[in-house]
């Protein structure tokens, strides 16, 4: 998926431009309770406008009249916001939509005639037909067939994947392409209910909750805007003690300042672009919550292959038992991977042709005996009564040890030698007997361990999981540099694992895409599943990650963090503003009747109408003014709480004190021209 | 060293000398560890015995709460009809009257919330039975809620999770019985010594040099005088409270009552981080409170020993500095001091006037009540100070980009919400009840009460302002100290404080315990580097920021139009 990194696209501002007025409505406005009392003020202004131009009493129309446009372009600015965020998400939701829909499917009818639809039309259990040249209509899993499909409109990868039937590459998403092949796909969602439309959803606004953090500061910041309140409404009496007239202008300017419209204007906005964001990174969120809480993780845990090491392990080296002729384990080594569909297995196989072996079929009969996460073997039996097993270590010598064979202690050392180099011991056993070690190697991934070093820094722990021995995951856990690992992991470990961790209070993520890690994905904090994986697995999850790539949890917990962190500055920013804004209004609001408090106009505004003019109208461009930064988030720097906080304090706390001392006075001395 | 600036600093010394061991002590006495006053326990199982307390019966927040309501309605309802019938009940050798209704009214809530503000003068207001068992009683009991409230808070932190709290009324017997009776007792003798009356007979009668017959007022003085500094109560015997020579006749004196009520407050935030095994995070907020003490407290001494600039223009050399209002065995310096500390601690007992200070002063006095977190009351202070806490835990939370929490505790919209609600109730009831009466003082001068409106201030303008809003702040605040020179004695007055007096007490010791029940409740998330400490210079600064910003957003309108107006036109 292409998107756009342009912050404002004309086409973009223009439908956002039309919400802003839109989103006017009062019974929208009354979700975000700080903007609402701006459109009240708004309105009351709006009202003394009019009555100011036959009545003496409340200042001149003109200047209630700019008051009440300002006023209104605070209300407008804020809801550009959040229109241009919107937009932004479902502009990029779009582009993803865009490919599938009204694309014909070649649904397979129960009495095996084929019928073409649109896309649209498609339900739940249907199964449709794709060949070569296809596009998929619609997400779905492959029932038959094996096929290389082109993901690109997706994940922007160019290389084509192969998904086939059963297995955990079943899954295809719409408006991918079959390259080759056929399939027969059966749809698994309803039309709407697919991830897209639920992600469409959440960026789109009507079905958008908010969420934990949000509503707390929503809270606060509806508080903040009570107090101010009362500050306001109990001038009038004050003002009337000290025989001050105040006039209503000035009381609802001083209101609107001092709320917070910064933050308030920008919240709903915020909460968006980091979905957007998400979606950006070929991200799925099912909730604005998940990448929340991807901000708080603890700890992740990680498959080792293809996460932490290139691919998977390869085989190096045989290594025949004592006894055993070199040929014969190298053939017993083909023979019980020549039903071995997976890397490893086919790596054992190349290796014995790199070494002259001729690579016979299985001879017909032969019983294929499948891998298993329990026995942890796998081999075949041929019609003559030839049991060929290869598996772990212990597995095998299980197997030895049971039909009471020895289990020669050469073998045993050879199995440990290769471990501590971080290699993966495969034993070999034929009618219960040893016949050796494969070795296979793993190559750790260039640049990993910096990343996992910078999750450390952010608070993160990483966990490696393989189904590895101890030795060999221990070798490449310190080589990978994470922090601890779950060897000869099987989905329970996996399982226990979280619960152990989630027990101490701690949040765990977890990005896997096998089947048999549903539960586990279940059960962690935030799961993501790999858009290739099972469907079992995405609907476990929280997110699904378009681009299959295992590194992403980083990006998401990065997002998740500068989500918060972008609420939190800007909010210290809103109300650090006020100091600067009260010294612009009180001066103004008094200095009539009590001169002297003229010494309070620290800024040296030109008149009393210049300096509450300039203070709402900061108050206004403000907010278009942080709209980038709202939408790209406040960058996030993985350098410890307290120095981040010093940070963050310093830039947007001493910077949102001081800011508003500067713009006020330079709007001030232009309004100064004019007044 | 100017030497009424070495009475500060070695009142201020001493004050810590004796708080920090004594921090250290409340600690054990209330985790229930060996101190040395066990021999106290036979008289404590006595009186569980006697009321049939079990302390084994451990509380949550809401028991605790529902217990420390409960006894509080009791005295409430007790000491109302008491002060009503007072003419009518013995120990009255003057034959003071009995209060009228809203008098009483104000009085007890006042008593019974800590605050003290007296809308009446011991000599004349009270008897020595009511002085006794009502005014001094409740100097022990209320001052015993605030600390038992913050126990039952202590404890909320001291487990990683547990929503049984303690027993209540064990807390509360114990800070009677191992804090503030022994106080009380050295307290006393000190007083007693130095000339403070604790005679049961009636006025006393003298001469003077111009020949007038004075009638002297007497009374057992020394123990309450104690206790009110102790309990930070600050409801002083006579009128005039600390100013007169009876209740503080010398400047050792001067200095015991000062540091009496300095103590409990900061003892209460040493003891918090022992209790819950965190002393850096109590020194850490010891340093916020300090700094904000003196940050009010060095302006207010140089303002005050500067003297006033309007009696400078006349050509009058001040050397001895601002005089007016000042005793002279104390000089400006000192009272200075003091107006600091009890305003910043809810004492509200006063040696000098403070509608006399500067106008500045009257500014930071008004400030220190408004914050009310600078140590502050006993017990209370620190849950004043732990809602600026909460806030500032979840806007520096949020700028880490971790959800916040507090002591491995997350802190979510809950707690955000009681938080923000007791944030808004200082502003609301400050600027409310100042704006209600400024409102009655300009459109109806002419009520036909006790005291007319129109005649409440002896000062017109500003300072007439200031008059009324400090009122409020002392009432919000349960600090207790007037800026006088209002007509308080009246039905305006009486109810309106009443109700900020109420309200002012119970909710902010109702929030922050309902929070720290809640929070203690949850889970408890271990610290990772991403996790954002509390007990570090960077959050206390934080929290500083919050402090000192939400309360100029909050008041700087109207502080602008007391205290700052006045200052400037008396500079032009």
């Amino acid at each position: 998926m292409k998107s756009s990194n342009k912050l404002f696209e004309p086409a973009l501002v223009q439908t956002a431009l039309k919400q802003s007025f839109i989103k006017l409505d009062p019974r929208v406005m009354i979700k975000n309770p700080v903007m609402f009392t701006v459109e009240v003020g708004t309105l009351i202004m709006a009202y003394v406008t009019i009555y100011s131009l036959k009545n003496n009493g409340q200042g001149s129309p003109i200047y209630n009249f700019f008051i009440f446009l300002i006023l209104l372009l605070t209300v407008l600015f804020a809801n550009f916001a959040e229109a241009i965020a919107e937009a932004r998400g479902k502009a990029q939701a779009d582009s993803l939509r865009k490919t599938r829909e009204e694309t014909p499917a070649k649904v397979i009818l129960s009495n095996g005639s084929i019928e073409i639809r649109s896309s649209s039309l498609l339900k739940k259990g249907d199964v449709f037909l794709c060949e070569t040249g296809d596009t998929i209509p619609t997400d779905g899993e492959i029932i038959e067939g094996i096929a290389t499909i082109d993901e690109s409109a997706i994940t922007g990868e160019s290389a084509p994947v192969i998904r086939e039937s059963g297995g955990d590459k079943s899954s295809v998403t719409g408006g991918t392409k079959v390259l080759s092949d056929q399939i027969k796909i059966q749809v698994n969602t309803q039309p709407g209910e697919s991830f897209l439309d639920k992600m469409i959803a959440l960026v789109e606004g009507a079905s958008r909750q908010k969420t934990p953090n949000e509503i707390a500061l929503t809270i606060l910041l509806a508080s903040f805007t009570l107090v101010f309140i009362i500050v306001c409404v109990t001038l009038k009496p004050f003002a009337d003690y000290a025989n001050t007239p105040i006039t209503i202008a000035s009381l609802i300017s001083l209101f609107v300042c001092l709320i917070p419209t910064t933050i308030g204007g920008l919240l709903s906005a915020i909460g968006i672009a980091g979905m957007d964001r998400a979606l950006r990174a070929n991200v799925i969120t099912k909730s604005g919550k998940a990448v929340e809480t991807a901000g708080d993780i603890d700890v992740l845990l990680l498959d080792k292959t293809g996460t932490i090491t290139i691919g998977n392990r390869k085989a190096t080296n045989f290594y025949p038992a004592p006894g055993v002729d070199n040929k014969a384990f190298i053939e017993a080594c083909v023979m019980s991977s020549l039903a071995d569909e997976t890397p490893e297995g086919k790596s054992i196989i190349e290796l014995a042709t790199i070494q002259n072996f001729k690579v016979m079929p299985a001879p017909a009969g032969s019983i294929f005996i499948k891998f298993t996460a329990e026995t942890r073997s796998s081999g075949l039996d041929t019609k003559d009564g030839k049991r060929t097993r290869k598996g772990a270590f212990d597995s095998i010598r299980n197997i030895v040890l049971k039909a009471g064979n020895p289990f020669p202690a050469e073998t045993e050392d050879q199995v440990k030698a290769i471990s501590n180099n971080g290699g993966t011991p495969l034993v070999v056993s034929v009618n219960e007997k040893t016949m050796g070690v494969i070795e296979l190697q793993d190559i750790i991934k260039p640049g990993i361990s910096e990343r996992f070093e910078r999750l450390r820094k952010m608070g993160v722990k990483t966990v490696m999981v393989t189904g590895d021995n101890p030795l060999t995951a221990k070798f490449i856990a310190e080589k990978a540099g994470v922090d601890d690992f779950i060897a000869e992991a099987k989905p329970e470990d996996k399982m226990n694992y979280i619960k152990d961790v989630q027990a101490l209070g701690k949040l765990v993520a977890m990005m896997v895409d096998g089947t048999n890690d549903a539960p586990a994905l279940a059960q962690a904090d935030v799961g993501v599943a790999m858009n290739s994986g099972t469907q079992a697995a995405k609907e476990a999850g929280n997110m699904v990650d378009l681009d299959n790539d295992p590194t992403k949890l980083i990006e998401i917990v990065e997002i998740g963090k500068q989500l918060l962190i972008t609420r939190g500055t800007l909010t210290t920013f809103s109300i650090a503003n006020d100091v600067a804004k009260y010294f612009a209004i009180v001066p103004a609001l008094f200095i009539a009747s009590i001169p002297a408090l003229e010494r309070l106009n620290v800024m040296g505004l030109h008149s009393p109408e210049s300096a509450i003019l300039s203070a709402v109208i900061f108050n206004a461009v403000i907010i278009p003014i942080l709209i980038p930064l709202a939408l790209k988030g406040v960058e996030y720097k993985p350098i410890g709480a307290s120095a981040l906080l010093r940070r963050n304090l310093l830039i947007y706390g001493l910077g949102g004190v001081i800011a508003p001392f500067i713009g006020i006075k330079i709007i001030d001395l232009l309004v100064g021209l004019f007044v | 060293m100017n030497t009424e600036l070495f009475g500060i600093v070695a009142t201020y010394l001493l004050t810590l000398v004796i708080a920090i061991p004594l921090g250290k002590y409340l600690a054990k006495v209330f985790a229930g560890e060996k101190v040395w006053t066990d021999f106290l326990k036979p008289l404590e199982t006595g009186i569980y015995k006697l009321s049939g307390i079990n302390i084994k019966e451990e509380m949550d927040w809401k028991q605790h709460m529902k217990a420390l309501l409960t006894i509080n309605l009791v005295w409430l309802v007790y000491g109302f009809f008491v002060l009503i019938y007072q003419d009518k009940l013995p120990l009255n050798p003057d034959g003071n009257p009995g209060m009228t209704p809203d008098l009483a009214f104000n009085t007890i809530i006042s008593f019974v919330v800590n605050c003290n503000l007296q809308h009446y003068s011991g000599e004349s207001g009270l008897t020595y039975l009511t002085q006794h068992f009502v005014i001094m009683f409740l100097h022990f009991v209320s001052a015993a809620t605030g600390i038992a409230a913050a126990v039952v808070f202590f404890k909320a932190f001291r487990e990683k999770t547990t929503v049984k709290l303690g027993n209540f009324w064990e807390f509360f017997v114990k800070s009677i019985t191992r804090l503030l009776l022994p106080l009380s007792l050295v307290v006393a003798l000190i007083l007693a010594l130095n000339g403070t009356p604790t005679s049961y007979e009636g006025k006393d009668q003298f001469i003077s040099m111009q020949g007038d017959t004075v009638n002297v007022s007497r009374g057992p003085a020394a123990g309450m005088i104690a206790i009110k500094h102790i309990g930070t109560n600050g409801g002083g015997w006579f009128g005039v409270n600390s100013a007169h020579p009876l209740e503080n006749p010398n400047y050792l004196t001067d200095s015991v009552e000062l540091i009496a009520q300095v103590i409990l407050p900061i003892a209460m935030v040493i003891a918090f981080g022992i209790f819950i095994r965190r002393r850096k995070l109590s020194w850490i907020i010891f340093g916020v409170m300090t700094i904000g003490m003196f940050l009010l407290l060095i302006p207010t001494v140089s303002s005050e020993l500067g003297g006033n600039p309007l009696i400078a223009k006349m050509g009058v050399s001040q050397a001895t500095g601002a005089m007016e209002g000042k005793e002279v065995r104390f000089g400006p310096a000192i009272s200075g001091y003091w107006s600091t500390v009890t305003t910043i601690i809810s004492t509200g007992s006063v040696n000098s006037m403070h509608d006399s200070t500067m106008p500045l002063t009257g500014m930071w006095q008004l400030l220190g009540m408004m914050i009310n977190a600078f140590f502050g009351g006993c017990g209370v202070g620190i849950l004043n100070y732990f809602i600026y806490l909460i806030i500032a835990v979840f806007i520096s939370g949020l700028m880490v980009g971790r959800t916040p929490e507090f002591l491995g505790h997350k802190v979510e919209a809950r707690e955000v919400k009681i938080a923000a609600l007791i944030t808004l109730l200082s502003p609301f009831l400050i600027l409310a009840g100042t704006a209600l009466a400024s409102f009655v003082f300009t459109n109806h001068g002419d009520a036909a009460w006790v005291v007319q409106p129109k005649n409440w201030l002896s000062n017109q303008g500003f300072h007439g302002f200031s008059e009324m809003l400090y009122e409020m702040t002392s009432s919000n605040a349960n600090n207790g100290s007037g800026f006088e020179g209002l007509g308080d004695n009246n039905i305006f007055w009486n109810v309106t404080t009443g109700f900020v007096l109420f309200l002012g007490r119970f909710l902010p010791i109702i929030g922050p315990v309902a929070i720290a029940g809640l929070l203690g409740a949850k889970k408890h998330v271990p610290e990772s580097a991403g996790t954002l400490k509390t007990d570090t210079l960077t959050f206390g600064l934080m929290t500083f920021a919050v402090i000192v910003v939400l309360n100029a957003l909050s008041y700087f309108p109207a502080l602008a139009l007391g205290p700052l107006a006045e200052y400037f036109t008396m500079l032009k």
